[in-house]
């Protein structure tokens, strides 16, 4: 199959799972037992009145009923009208978009470190094999393969945040700064610990996919061939290693960004870091429904984008399948 | 064409015997031995085909001459490459330099590098730490031209090769290499005629340019159409070493009751089977490791394991032949 076909047939079916992906949050959400005027409101409920009340329904369209607010969300959406988060009382894909480019700083630093240790570590322990090093790196794996995200920031903020004091305790910008005077400096300092956080935990995956795959190459024909040439230690893991275990690494971390997001999530809050994921919670706690399907859909698209560029980088880059298709 | 062994050996393996440490039950370890005193020796210009049942163990021969064996093989006897005791150093120094190993089949080749730079970087290799591009790339393109490789062939994956071209540029990776010694692992499975023909006759060649070669097989007419000395491989060890000539008519100039019978057992021959089976490792007769099966057995065939010794041109482990 070529690629265009190939990448069309994707698209079709990223369709037909956003459209069923939407339909199933509407519904979720419809049932969730919190009010949203009240979570509108906020603290003050007991001062409004219900003919006030009435009419914050009536100007969100809350009273009407579930399938006649989807339909009248859906034919915005494809308008490409995400709707007013109720919370923010902004434009839905503003807020996105303002929320996302915190997180992309957050994410594609937790994304990039995470996938060049996690290789690191894993080629180390593949090469090592049955070693100390390669055992205790497997430790590590597996003991963070198991640890909740939320969990580990929370010990970052204690360790280095309270204990230490080397590093901020949350937020994106430091408290009580003008927006104009916060630095590059000031952002990247709030990075810092939970770009670790995501890091420390993305490091698993990676790392023990590649030390399992390189393990299955060393113990290849073609590597005792290689020795048998006169091939040995760094040469041979260079020339023949490298490469056979480079591609599926690259795809694995594609392929990873939708943990990523979950991770993401649960980081920021703990970090009140002003991104997606806090936003998402938001939406979520305060049944903000225009925003949190709007992220529902955002995140999905994110996925997805993930795992195309995963199955493509597969294509184009192993020479085995394009050159197959050229032949 | 027989070369008489002139020139001294330049392979000599004595009494190799090959075991594995296995954890049978719990933490209980074993060891099986799968190879077991096997003598063998190729002079320069000479093909010795060491002939065996398929799946016997005798591509570990060649992984402990090129010293690639897996850490839990042990080893012993002794292997000597040019006069000299080759121990693991001297394996490593000259793997790829002096000693090419051919393997069976294109799996061996890295499926994800381009064959002609494969070929290149085992003439790099062989030429020490200094690599020279173009000269790498030079001495590729005539070992390609000499195996009617085409040119664009160095540019393709090994899953592009068909069996014949994978078999030449296999061949292509001990020619470059100016090795002294050549081993060749089932080379010629899974290819048509002609293909074995052109693959024999790269082997011919090799030895021509007075290289010793030494073809580990399971097929023995192939290795009867080119070798000139065959080592028959039984239950782990080798029971004769002969001429190529001596296989002719009814194998009486065989030593072997083995041998005889394998000779026999040809299609060209009578096309009788050899009753029986070949013994498992771990479940060795006591004795001559034939006698169960061996028509001239006597009671003192299960006294011990017949030594190796010479008769007429050839070596033999029977106590009764001659
Ligand atoms: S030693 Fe005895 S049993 Fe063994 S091959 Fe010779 S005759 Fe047969």
């Amino acid at each position: 199959m070529g690629l265009v076909p190939f990448i069309l047939k994707k698209l079709l079916r990223m369709a037909a799972l956003l459209i069923a992906l939407c339909i199933l949050s509407f519904w979720l959400v419809s049932y969730s037992p919190l009010d949203p005027v009240q979570a509108y409101v906020g603290a003050d409920m007991t001062r409004v009145s219900s003919e006030q009340s009435e009419m914050i329904a009536e100007y969100w369209g809350l009273n009407k009923p579930p399938l006649e607010r989807f339909l009248h969300w859906g034919s915005a959406v494809l308008h490409g009208d995400l709707g007013t988060s109720m919370i923010f009382r902004r434009p839905v894909a503003e807020v996105i978009g303002e929320r996302f480019m915190a997180s992309l700083a957050l994410m594609s630093t937790a994304w990039l470190l995470s996938g060049v240790l996690g290789f690191a570590l894993g080629a180390v322990a593949g090469m090592k094999q049955g070693t100390w090093a390669d055992r205790l790196i497997k430790w590590y794996c597996f003991t963070l393969a198991s640890t909740p995200a939320f969990w580990l920031g929370l010990l970052l903020v204690m360790v280095f945040a309270v204990w230490l004091g080397w590093f901020p305790v949350g937020l994106g910008v430091p408290a009580g700064k003008l927006a104009d005077d916060v630095t590059l400096a000031n952002r990247i300092y709030h990075l810092i610990l939970p770009a670790l956080t995501l890091s420390i935990l993305g490091v698993a995956n990676v790392a023990l996919h590649t030390r399992q795959k390189l393990v299955d190459v060393l113990a290849s024909d073609y590597i005792l061939f290689a020795r048998a040439r006169g091939e040995k230690g760094l040469q041979l893991f260079w020339r023949h290693g490298l490469r056979n275990v480079a591609l599926p690494a690259v795809t694995i971390q594609f392929a990873s960004i939708s943990e990523l997001i979950g991770g993401t999530v649960l980081a920021e809050q703990v970090f009140s870091y002003p991104g997606l994921g806090q936003a998402t919670v938001q939406a979520g706690l305060r049944s903000d429904v225009p925003l949190l399907l709007g992220i529902v859909i955002f995140s999905a698209l994110l996925v997805f984008v993930g795992n195309l560029a995963a199955d493509i980088i597969y294509r184009v880059v192993d020479p085995r399948i394009r050159k197959g298709e050229s032949a | 064409m027989p070369t008489q062994t002139k020139s001294k050996p330049i392979l000599e393996v004595e009494e190799l015997s090959i075991s594995f440490a296995q954890y049978t039950s719990g933490l209980r370890q074993s060891s099986l031995k799968v190879i077991a005193d096997l003598s063998v020796s190729v002079c320069p210009g000479e093909i010795v085909a060491v002939v065996g049942s398929s799946g016997s163990g005798k591509s570990l021969l060649a992984h402990a001459i090129l010293g690639i064996l897996p850490g839990n093989a042990a080893i012993s006897g002794s292997i000597r490459f040019a006069g000299q005791k080759l121990t693991a150093e001297y394996q490593e120094a000259i793997r790829g330099r002096e000693i090419a190993l051919i393997p069976q089949s294109v799996n061996y080749l890295d499926p994800l590098m381009q064959v002609g730079k494969q070929v290149r970087n085992a003439a790099k290799i062989a030429r020490g730490s200094s690599p020279d591009r173009a000269a790498a790339r030079k001495i590729q393109r005539e070992a390609f031209a000499r195996y009617n490789l085409a040119p664009e062939v160095e540019r393709l994956l090994p899953f592009q090769l068909s069996g014949g071209m994978a078999r030449r540029v296999l061949v292509a990776t001990a020619l470059v290499s100016s090795a002294r010694l050549v081993i060749a692992d089932e080379p010629t499975p899974g290819l048509d005629d002609a293909a074995v023909r052109e693959t024999l006759g790269c082997f011919r060649e090799l030895a021509d340019q007075g290289r010793g070669v030494l073809l580990i097989t399971h097929d023995i007419e192939t290795a009867l159409e080119i070798a000139d000395r065959i080592a028959v491989f039984y239950a782990g060890t080798t029971v004769e070493v002969a001429p190529v000539q001596d296989f002719s008519g009814g194998g009486e100039a065989l030593r072997h009751p083995y041998t005889k019978a394998l000779w026999r057992s040809l299609p060209k021959n009578d096309f009788a089977p050899i009753p029986g089976f070949q013994p498992h490792p771990n479940a060795l007769p006591e004795g001559c490791l034939f006698q169960p099966r061996c028509p001239m057995a006597t009671p003192e065939c299960t006294a011990g394991r017949p030594e190796m010794r010479a008769v007429r041109e050839g070596m033999v482990r029977c106590i009764h032949a001659s």
